[in-house]
């Protein structure tokens, strides 16, 4: 067996409760001990004693009702956020899969918007530019690839998206929700590129509510339920528990 | 962190930043020197043909200070909205927060450095000639304003997470600004006894003060004073550094509160 490439140790995330401070400086000015005091007593406890470990090359699930945490523990993994306590340990570049056109530019061209997208992803120039033919045929959008991204139907933005990120050669790759955009074709290349990512050894952690996506991908899945995490285990058994959480 | 990829996002952002900006190549130029034109124009009906202000080359002086402050205004109204507007990337992928200011300043120095021309048009107009001086004086001094605004935007753009507020108070300082600067007024004008403390503040605690007064000389007389530029140099380095402490002190709340 070897090295595990994500270690979860005991990771728990509070968020404090800003709002008493969001309500703009003259609140907190003119209410600074209540402000004060109430921001150290009210923070909301996210995620509890979360413990895990990815060997490379596993797809792992985290699965769980709205609220239940799973974003926040892909936050963490994609280092944007600070465990309140807890270890983390990650070996390997991390990348998340963004959203629909975030990180895009409207009034930039598609190739444009390739190295803009590439580089916030974490590539360097030369690395996009060698990339760049690569990713403009598989993204498959013609001649509109120097056009405007404003000009794109949301398939092809989806399309541009996921073609950066499939080129990153992505060590732990990060998905939460998404996916389901793109027409048949694209959909089916898609899962081409997930089934030789699993062939390259890549990690992945997915989110989603879509069960039927995450028995497909998945080898291993977590239940998290307010924080905590319920079972781990493989996918069919997991799910199971998570349906039959009372509502 | 590696160098590299720093420079190359760096370089993206302000690149970026360029071309939506002249998408529209000559209109889009033509735009960004209106600004500081149009002030110009007002300045002189306000404070000239009105007030009668008496300063020698009125017009040129105006410019000469106008057209490095429209860099200070873009970038500092800009500043509480930096990544308010970059939420949905900060809050998913770790890139280093701080380029999309460093970013925005480069952008409007560039902006800035592309409207020395007209400057050069006004001053042969006034019958005048640009100096040599102005090869190492204006990058001298972009440097300082550089370091100052990024100090300054840096502090604006985290605070603005906390206290969303900040963004109106952050018009009143502008305008705060403009007015506690001597760019359009020189500082021997205000009374020395009457308003001693007045000028106190201005000369000593208006950070902008050494800087625009050195824009002023360079473009008018073509020279550089020195003491000036230290002026000028320590306070926009401090600034910096303060800016760079409050935005790395806050950095890792940035996705908690977007
Ligand atoms: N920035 C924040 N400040 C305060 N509380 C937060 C913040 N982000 C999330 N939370 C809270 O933490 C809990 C977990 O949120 P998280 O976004 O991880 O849920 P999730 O499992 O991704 O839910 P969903 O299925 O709806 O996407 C929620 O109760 C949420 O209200
Ligand atoms: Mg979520």
């Amino acid at each position: 067996m070897s090295e595990p490439v994500i270690v979860f140790d005991k990771v728990s995330k509070y968020y404090p409760m800003y709002h008493h401070i969001t309500g703009g400086i003259k609140q907190f000015i003119f209410h600074l001990p209540s402000a004060i005091k109430s921001f150290r007593s009210t923070r909301f406890q996210a995620l509890q004693e979360l413990s895990f470990s990815i060997q490379p090359g596993e797809r792992l699930g985290i699965i769980g009702r709205n609220g239940s945490g799973k974003s926040t523990t892909l936050g963490l993994l994609a280092r944007v956020l600070k465990p309140s306590s807890g270890r983390i340990t990650l070996r390997g570049r991390v990348s998340p899969f963004l959203e629909l056109g975030m990180g895009f530019h409207a009034e930039l061209t598609g190739r444009e918007n390739i190295l803009l997208n590439g580089i916030i992803l974490g590539m360097t120039r030369k690395e996009v530019r060698k990339r760049m033919d690569a990713i403009i045929e598989f993204a498959e959008i013609g001649e509109f690839i120097e056009q405007p991204i404003r000009m794109y139907s949301s398939g092809m933005l989806a399309r541009l998206g996921f073609s950066v990120v499939a080129h990153l050669n992505p060590e732990i790759l990060l998905i939460d929700e998404i996916l389901a955009v793109g027409d048949a074709v694209f959909q089916k290349k898609c899962q081409d590129k997930m089934l030789s990512f699993r062939q390259k050894n890549v990690t992945i952690v997915f989110v989603s509510h879509a069960m039927s996506d995450v028995r497909t991908l998945c080898n291993r899945v977590i239940l998290l339920d307010r924080g905590k995490p319920l079972i781990t285990g493989a996918p069919d058994a997991v799910i199971k528990a998570y349906e039959g959480l009372p509502a | 962190m590696n160098l590299e990829y720093y420079k190359d996002l760096v370089l993206v952002l302000t690149q970026k930043e360029i071309k939506v900006r002249y998408k529209n190549t000559f209109l889009g130029y033509l735009w960004s020197i209106t600004h500081p034109l149009f002030y110009t124009i007002i300045s002189l009906l306000a404070f000239k043909v009105i007030m009668r202000i008496q300063i020698e080359n009125y017009t040129l002086f105006l410019i000469a200070g106008l057209f490095p402050w429209q860099w200070v205004t873009n970038s500092i109204g800009a500043a509480p909205f930096m990544f308010i507007s970059n939420a949905s990337l900060i809050k998913k992928t770790a890139f280093p927060r701080e380029v999309v200011i460093l970013a925005d300043v480069l952008n409007n120095m560039i902006h800035f450095l592309l409207s020395v021309p007209v400057i050069v048009v006004f001053v042969f107009y006034y019958g005048q000639q640009p100096s040599w001086v102005w090869l190492y004086g204006i990058p001298l001094l972009c440097v300082i304003q550089f370091f100052l605004i990024c100090g300054l935007s840096m502090t604006l753009a985290s605070l603005n997470l906390f206290f969303r507020d900040l963004e109106r108070i952050n018009n009143l300082l502008i305008t705060a600004l403009f007015y506690g600067t001597p760019i359009f007024y020189t500082i021997d004008l205000i009374d020395k006894k009457k308003y001693a403390t007045l000028i106190f503040i201005v000369n000593n605690f208006n950070p902008f003060t050494p800087l625009v007064v050195s824009w002023q000389n360079l473009f008018m007389k073509g020279s550089v004073d020195m003491m000036l530029v230290l002026k000028a140099l320590g306070p926009a380095l401090l600034i910096f550094a303060i800016g760079y402490y409050i935005y790395r002190g806050l950095r890792w709340r940035f996705a908690e509160v977007l």
